[in-house]
């Protein structure tokens, strides 16, 4: 049984205008998203900006309140809990954000900040919960000494780490990283990477890592779904996704990523134009005003992510 | 922040700007306030990362390349609004006579980026600093921008400083790579020279911290690290500015800073080891570093 599973996740936020706050459409942030994730399993979502992979995030947390659609985990139905019940699944279910600098209190030293969901969550005494964060910031790289310090006293890539630690503090199975290290310098990407590929091998945890950078995500995925204006269009191994890719989407989001290879010349797909506003999409398939080999159907009828076999999912008519 | 200096954009002080700048045989540094606005936009442009802050959100576009045109040329008023239109249609925006009367907050980020650059070649430049100019924007607007900038090089006839982080983009646009590291240049090399034999710790650390798609399956999934951070410009290190991240660190590395070699045509390092490797060839030495 997967760990966590979304079915058909839809997130529309209204569009008001006016001094009577009209409702004039919504958008469609994410219009019917669905995928398993299994335990010990990276799940790498990829789109462009504005596709909706940060909204997915934060509505399996429910930090964003889903549209409609169904989050199970662990074997609960994460829609159906209340208040307290939610907050208690979320011990387990964290998410890391990009942006260490705006995620972490200015006005709180490491160890509270590292403390502060055990002591919301766990009966434990002080002593405890300092022995808890002392291995925390070792785990992450950090000195515990500096657990009186400042987040301004860190470097950003020390940050990402203080955030880190937060989000292990109780354990979770499933951490959401959204965007982890793409505030950080190439030499800092690489040491957050590896920590996060190391914690997931001791702790055997889930992650669903949210990025734009392709070459990340491939590195540290196991599976990677690409979204396009709401909806996941393909979703297949790492492996099966960067050497075959089948949605012409797809095709020319990696034709695009640049080789630090002088040597080699790679063959583009380049796309015409700009994404379509979610406010309005095409109607059918919503790549198809920019598909180089769309025909009449695809104006049509939306396609559904299909299985064409081993796990590789697409959603086109071809 | 060279870029910056070279154009003398910084306010000085605080800024002090020292050395000399020599652009076509002209020391730029030599030139007053009028003769640098003269070189600003018309033989030297300037492309900026996020062109939402670099236009004036009150102006349409087409007023605004217009100005830049009128600034470099002084043609009349008609004029130069048709060679706005005709600086859009050139950077590839669709329908350019509708759009040039648009604001900049109708336009998208590789849009805006295009105009930026229809304003920096509206002066027929000589040469073009682009400071990370697709690093806002998403892969496949990046591979649009890099398209068109690629060909309106060759069109313009313009050289071009492009200034990134994205060794990426580097191996696909550069001939040529000058590495920087905490102020200093590092190393300099033709583009695939510097991928296949970089020379100095930094450069080697940073090309082999970056995944690579299909790397990983035989590399596994541990990347190189470049352990330790960024010095503060406040605080370098003693010696060379590398050395307390330097893999290689050896001897005096921490006492003294390493001269710049010369390898051969664009092609130098600077860093001690070089100098042992080098040794026989002592000719090769010059101090560029007090």
């Amino acid at each position: 049984m997967a760990l966590l599973e979304v079915k058909n996740l839809k997130k529309y936020f209204p569009v008001k205008k006016g001094v009577f706050s009209r409702g004039v459409g919504f958008v469609r942030a994410v219009d019917g998203v669905s995928f398993t994730l299994q335990r010990g399993e990276t799940l790498g979502l990829v789109g462009e900006s504005g596709c909706g992979k940060t909204t997915v995030g934060r509505a399996i947390l429910r930090l964003i309140e889903p549209s409609s659609g169904q989050l199970t985990f662990n074997g609960q139905d994460l829609l159906a809990l209340d208040r307290e019940k939610l907050r208690q699944a979320r011990a387990a279910l964290q998410i890391i954000f990009q942006d260490p600098f705006s995620s972490l209190n200015p006005r709180m030293n490491v160890g509270e900040i590292i403390a502060e969901p055990i002591r919301n969550h766990l009966k434990i005494s002080r002593t405890e919960i300092g022995r808890r964060v002392a291995y925390l910031m070792e785990r992450v790289g950090l000195h515990p000494e500096h657990k009186r310090r400042y987040p301004h006293e860190f470097s950003g890539g020390q940050r990402q780490r203080i955030g880190i630690a937060r989000a292990l503090a109780l354990n979770p199975s499933v951490i959401i990283c959204d965007e982890p290290v793409s505030a950080l310098d190439v030499s800092i990407q690489a040491q957050v990477i590896n920590l996060l590929a190391q914690l997931q091998e001791e702790l055997n945890l889930s992650y669903l890592f949210i990025a734009h950078d392709l070459s990340v995500v491939e590195h540290i995925s196991d599976r990677v779904a690409v979204m396009y204006l709401g909806r996941i269009v393909e979703l297949a191994s790492d492996q099966a996704l960067y050497q075959n890719p089948r949605h012409p989407y797809s095709q020319a989001l990696l034709s695009a990523v640049p080789v630090p290879d002088p040597e080699i010349r790679r063959r583009q797909v380049l796309l015409e134009g700009d994404v379509p506003s979610p406010l309005k999409p095409p109607a059918g398939c919503s790549f198809h005003t920019r598909c180089p080999v769309q025909n009449e159907i695809c104006s049509r009828e939306a396609p559904a992510l299909r299985d064409i076999g081993d796990g590789h999912w697409v959603a086109c008519h071809r | 922040m060279t870029a910056l200096s070279i154009l003398q954009l910084l306010r000085c002080p605080p800024a002090e700007i020292q050395g000399r700048i020599l652009f076509g045989g002209q020391n730029l540094l030599d030139l007053d306030r009028e003769g640098i606005r003269r070189i600003r936009g018309r033989s030297i442009s300037m492309i900026f990362q996020e062109p939402m802050t670099s236009l004036n959100p009150m102006l349409t576009i087409g007023e605004q390349i217009r100005e830049a045109v009128r600034a470099h040329t002084g043609v009349a008023r008609g004029e130069s609004w048709r060679r706005a239109v005709e600086m859009l249609r050139r950077v590839q925006i669709p329908g350019p006579d509708s759009r040039a009367r648009q604001y900049p907050h109708k336009f998208s980020g590789g849009m805006r980026q295009r105009a930026m650059i229809a304003m920096a070649l509206c002066g027929d430049p000589q040469l073009i600093l682009a400071d990370e100019p697709t690093t806002a924007l998403d892969v496949t607007i990046q591979a649009q921008i890099m398209n068109l900038m690629r060909r309106l090089k060759e069109e313009f006839q313009t050289a071009m400083v492009l200034i990134t982080h994205d060794l990426g983009v580097i191996a696909e646009m550069a001939s040529r790579v000058v590495v920087m590291y905490a102020g200093q240049v590092v190393e300099e090399a033709p583009v695939q020279e510097l991928f296949k034999d970089s020379r100095h710790p930094y450069t080697q650390g940073l090309l082999g911290s970056i995944p690579v798609i299909g790397r990983k399956a035989r590399t596994g999934r541990r990347l190189q690290e470049i352990p330790g951070m960024v010095p503060s410009p406040l605080a370098m290190p003693s010696g060379c500015r590398f050395h307390p991240r330097c893999p290689k660190v050896g001897g005096r590395c921490d006492q003294q800073a390493p001269p710049m070699i010369h390898l051969g045509e664009h092609r130098r390092v600077s860093c001690w080891r070089e100098t042992q490797n080098t040794a026989g060839k002592a000719s090769g030495l010059e101090k560029e570093r007090s």
